[in-house]
């Protein structure tokens, strides 16, 4: 959870990831954002997340994200 | 049967009729009826080639379903005795099987569209290089028809076949309610390009009529056609003048034509989707908005979201998407990390997906380089101001007052709407080396002052064809603002005599200010003495 | 929920009020291209008449009742309008036969060359005129170009509402009533621009008649028969190479008089009988007569009509002819202040 904190503070600096819930929908991640996320997570934990994962209730907060990254590593 | 014809009227007084008299259960078959007369009047061979793609797609769903079906059902009953991995192979086989026919559907229906509209294009480009190797031989190009609405078609029942194989949504088992999700017409010529999960259900099940929604319906429909009769149609006039000689209409003309179609296309295509989503609003359905007030955007990115927002979102999910977090990409980008360092490297699945999106979307727009460059274009600006970004913060911190000033988001407004008019003019000239030299005569001949005072008139268009579109701008801007948080139509439903008064003006200024009829050209009045 | 409904009727019925006063400022008044206002005026002055003109410009421009009435009692009107296609004349004398039967019906065969509608303003001029009835549906839909469409017909407003950034004040001045412009359906030009130019007309690439314009023909003999009406057919004196009467089509009309036993005149050569002088009697260089042409014509004419089909004199029935004073003066109020 803390990397990913870390990979996200990376590309918004400026954003409370840990209490923010509506990434997508108040447009802070945008497409291209999105994409970096999902190959930065690729590359960090080893987690694909496939394109039809990619919705906005997986990407609207980092607790989402993260139940994500879990859940598809146990798959 | 265009929108703005008068048997289309009457033909959506028949429907709303058929619609609301006959009993609920049938709604949705006069919905499929209306759309297949609707599509048939167009040119009934059209036929065929709609009724290929509800045939394909309903068969390939239908597969794609069973093997879901069978995959749950073996699970169910032999799961507990696998092993997690035995059950994860047994899933990826699955999924495997249901992507081949997937692509089966998707090779299909892309294939029929791809002949359809790209073969001209491609042979011609084949040709020329023909010609630069010294081969005077040449392919002949077949003349090929292109049914009406076809991409727009195609693009949601593609939508809907990825949905079902990503188990987003359920393949529809009626036939004909598929092929009324495929052909429902108010779409059907010019989108929005609506989801499967949103639309086919709301398109089957029973409506009653409502006040509210056939009042709202009715509403939006009319001030989609104030926008295209006495806006849109009145500007492509001068549009027309201008783009039909280029060599005439250089220098400040250019600029003139950026704004003027620039007008022209958000009153035709909002107007137009207006009408569209008007029409399935008093019919009980609700369909996805395709615009957001685009003009106000402050950024390219922030436009694309905001204009044509179906099309846009149809490339991300099901192009940008698949193509930037696929393996090969993933793999692309871990090399490209470990060879340019993680700044670059991470840069590359974004930028490689970014631009195979924009050419596709580029070519959806049409068959023509000039439609590719327009993508490319958008493209290149999209990933420029991308980089540029760090340094726009900076320069934002470094002067807060002035960026949170309502001056400078105006000049970043109009920046935005003048560059995407400037690339949008490929669309005009048709021509990539034309539109490039009109733009360079943007700079070396720019006379602004003759354009402005008898160059105006010379476009087919009078000082009241002006004055009407001015204060047609004045009033969209307004209700565009108005709209802003609430809707108009939201304000004025408890307010009988205003609304009735608002929109019966509206109404007459349609009558008397539309740019319809055999003699719109006010010149065609001139009767001549027998 | 009353109020509602209330307030949407009240609307409505505004916005039917208003639509009906902005039809009526937009609709064309014809002031200046007064052949426009021409089918309209026979309403007022129907019934009675004991021959009937119908066709084009050939008509209603040498055609000059008052002369008619004056030297042979026969009370006639002119049913012309501009560039009247045969399907229209045909649709005109229907529309005719509703408010009165004449004796005899003369047709200028000059239109036969047309089969195919022609032009929309044209068309417009013909039948926005015509009072509604199946005579004016079928005239549209006969007429009809493929860039026009009916429903402008029943709402003139449709077509016309842009004229709304170009009206005139005559536009508000005659918006519910236009001046009248004709004698009996005559049109007077009072101009005398002589003709210079007796050259022949071009070559056609085909004579024969359009099936079309021959099925009307056939439709106006036969109803003419039925009714017991003289089907009469003429062609005026004027042929000026622009409108140039090919002696192919002369023979396809002779071969149909013959046929059918039909009174075909064609006075283009007999205009040195006539008396017409080509200096004097046209405004147009010869396309078309002037009163003083029109006038010698009318009474060329209206002595074969008197003569050989026996139409009644008239000038002793008083009512008539206190109804003739009133148009006589007129017209020679007209003729003799240069057509004001």
């Amino acid at each position: 959870m803390e990397k990913l904190i870390e990979i996200l503070n990376e590309l918004h600096d400026d954003v409370d990831f840990e209490s923010e819930n509506a990434l997508v929908d108040d447009g802070i991640l945008d497409s291209l954002d999105i994409v970096t996320l999902v190959t930065e997570i690729d590359s960090e934990f080893d987690v694909r997340i496939p394109p039809e994962e990619i919705v906005p209730e997986n990407f609207n907060s980092a607790a989402a994200l993260w139940e994500l990254i879990q859940k598809l590593d146990e798959a | 049967m265009l929108f703005t014809s008068y048997e289309f009227l009457a033909f959506l007084a028949l429907v709303f009729l058929a619609y609301y008299l006959l009993p609920k259960k049938t709604q949705w078959i006069v919905l499929l009826v209306s759309s297949y007369a609707f599509y048939a009047l167009a040119g009934v061979e059209y036929l065929a080639f709609i009724l290929f793609t509800t045939v394909t797609s309903f068969v390939v769903t239908r597969l794609m379903e069973r093997v879901s079906n069978r995959e749950k059902s073996y699970l169910a009953e032999v799961g507990d005795m696998l092993s997690k991995d035995e059950r994860k192979a047994f899933k990826n086989k699955c999924k495997k099987r249901r992507f081949w026919i997937l692509c089966l559907g998707l090779l299909l229906n892309f294939g029929v569209l791809a002949v359809l509209k790209y073969t001209a294009f491609a042979i011609v480009n084949v040709n020329s290089m023909l010609h630069g190797f010294g081969v005077e031989s040449t392919l002949s190009i077949p003349s090929l028809i292109l049914p009406l609405g076809i991409s727009f078609y195609t693009f949601q029942t593609m939508g809907y076949l990825i949905d079902v194989y990503r188990q987003k949504a359920e393949a529809i088992k009626n036939p004909f309610k598929l092929a009324l999700f495929v052909s429902f017409f108010p779409q059907l010529i010019q989108g929005p390009i609506s989801r499967a999960s949103d639309l086919a259900p709301q398109l089957t099940e029973p409506h009653r009529f409502e006040r509210r929604n056939f009042t709202y319906g009715a509403q939006r429909i009319l001030w989609g056609y104030f926008k295209k009769l006495v806006i849109a149609d009145r500007v492509l006039v001068a549009v027309n003048t201008m783009i039909e000689s280029p060599e005439e209409f250089r220098g400040a003309y250019v600029f003139l034509l950026i704004i003027l179609y620039s007008i022209q296309i958000y009153a035709d295509f909002t107007g137009g989707i207006d009408i569209t989503i008007g029409i399935a609003e008093a019919l009980g359905i609700k369909l996805a908005e395709n615009f957001k007030r685009p003009f106000s955007s402050r950024s390219t990115k922030e436009y694309w979201n905001r204009w044509h927002i179906t099309m846009g979102s149809w490339f991300t999910d099901y192009v940008f998407y698949p193509i930037s977090v696929s393996r090969p990409m993933l793999a692309i980008s871990k090399k490209s990390r470990a060879w340019f360092g993680k700044k670059i490297g991470k840069r590359i699945p974004v930028y490689l997906a970014t631009i195979v999106t924009w050419f596709l979307t580029g070519l959806w727009h049409g068959a023509g380089w000039n439609f590719i460059v327009w993508g490319l274009l958008n493209c290149l600006v999209i990933l420029v101001s991308q980089e540029l970004e760090p340094l726009y913060s900076k320069f934002e911190h470094r002067f807060p007052k002035l960026h949170a000033s309502s001056t400078y988001g105006a000049f970043m407004s109009i920046r935005t709407f003048l560059l995407m008019g400037l690339i949008r003019s490929l669309d005009c000239y048709r021509n990539v080396p034309m539109t490039f030299s009109m733009w360079g005569s943007m700079f070396t001949e720019f006379d602004l002052p003759s354009v402005l005072g008898e160059g105006l008139l010379s476009l087919g268009l009078g000082l009241s064809d002006y004055i009407i579109v001015g204060l047609g701008c004045a009033l969209m801007f307004a209700v565009s603002r108005a709209g802003k948080d609430v809707s108009v139509r939201e304000r004025l439903y408890d307010r009988p005599v205003l609304s009735w008064s608002l929109f019966g003006t509206l109404f007459i200024l349609i009558i008397m200010f539309g740019a319809y009829s055999v003699g719109y050209d006010a010149s065609q009045f001139i009767y001549n003495q027998f | 929920m009353k109020k509602r409904i209330f307030v949407a009727v009240s609307a409505i019925l505004v916005i039917c009020v208003l639509l009906t006063f902005l039809g009526a400022l937009v609709i064309p008044k014809y002031t200046d291209n007064k052949e426009g206002a021409l089918v309209g005026e026979y309403y007022a002055e129907a019934g009675g008449h004991d021959v009937l003109f119908i066709g084009d410009c050939e008509v209603y421009e040498s055609i000059v009742p008052a002369v008619l009435w004056e030297k042979y009692g026969i009370n006639s009107y002119v049913r012309g309008s501009a560039q009247q296609l045969v399907w229209q004349s045909y649709y005109l004398l229907e529309d005719t036969l509703r408010y009165e039967k004449p004796k005899a019906v003369v047709y200028n065969v000059m239109a036969l060359k047309y089969g195919e509608p022609q032009r929309e303003e044209y068309n417009r001029m013909t039948i926005d005129g015509m009072k509604w009835s199946s005579s004016k549906v079928g005239a549209i839909n006969a007429s009809m170009t493929e860039e026009e469409s009916f429903v402008e017909y029943v709402f003139p407003l449709l077509r016309f509402h842009s004229r709304i950034t170009a009206l005139t004040a005559d536009d508000l001045k005659y918006a519910f009533e236009t001046p009248k412009v004709s004698h009996n359906g005559y049109l007077m030009q009072t101009g005398i621009v002589p003709r210079t130019d007796f050259s022949e007309g071009f070559s056609e690439d085909d004579y024969i008649f359009s099936e079309n314009a021959i099925k009307y023909l056939d439709m106006m003999r036969e109803k003419c028969e039925d009714n017991g009406i003289e089907f009469i057919l003429m062609k005026a004196p004027t042929n000026l190479w622009r409108y140039w009467w090919h002696d192919e089509w002369e023979t396809q009309v002779v071969e149909y008089a013959d046929k059918y036993d039909l009174k075909y005149y064609n006075f283009i050569p007999l205009e040195k009988e006539i008396g017409i002088d080509w200096n004097t009697d046209t405004y147009d260089k010869g396309a078309h007569l002037n009163v003083y042409g029109a006038e010698k014509f009318t009474e060329y004419f209206g002595a074969i009509l008197a003569d050989e089909f026996s139409l009644p004199d008239r000038r002793a029935d008083t009512a008539l002819s206190e109804a003739w004073d009133v148009r006589l003066e007129k017209y020679y109020y007209e003729r003799n202040n240069g057509g004001k």
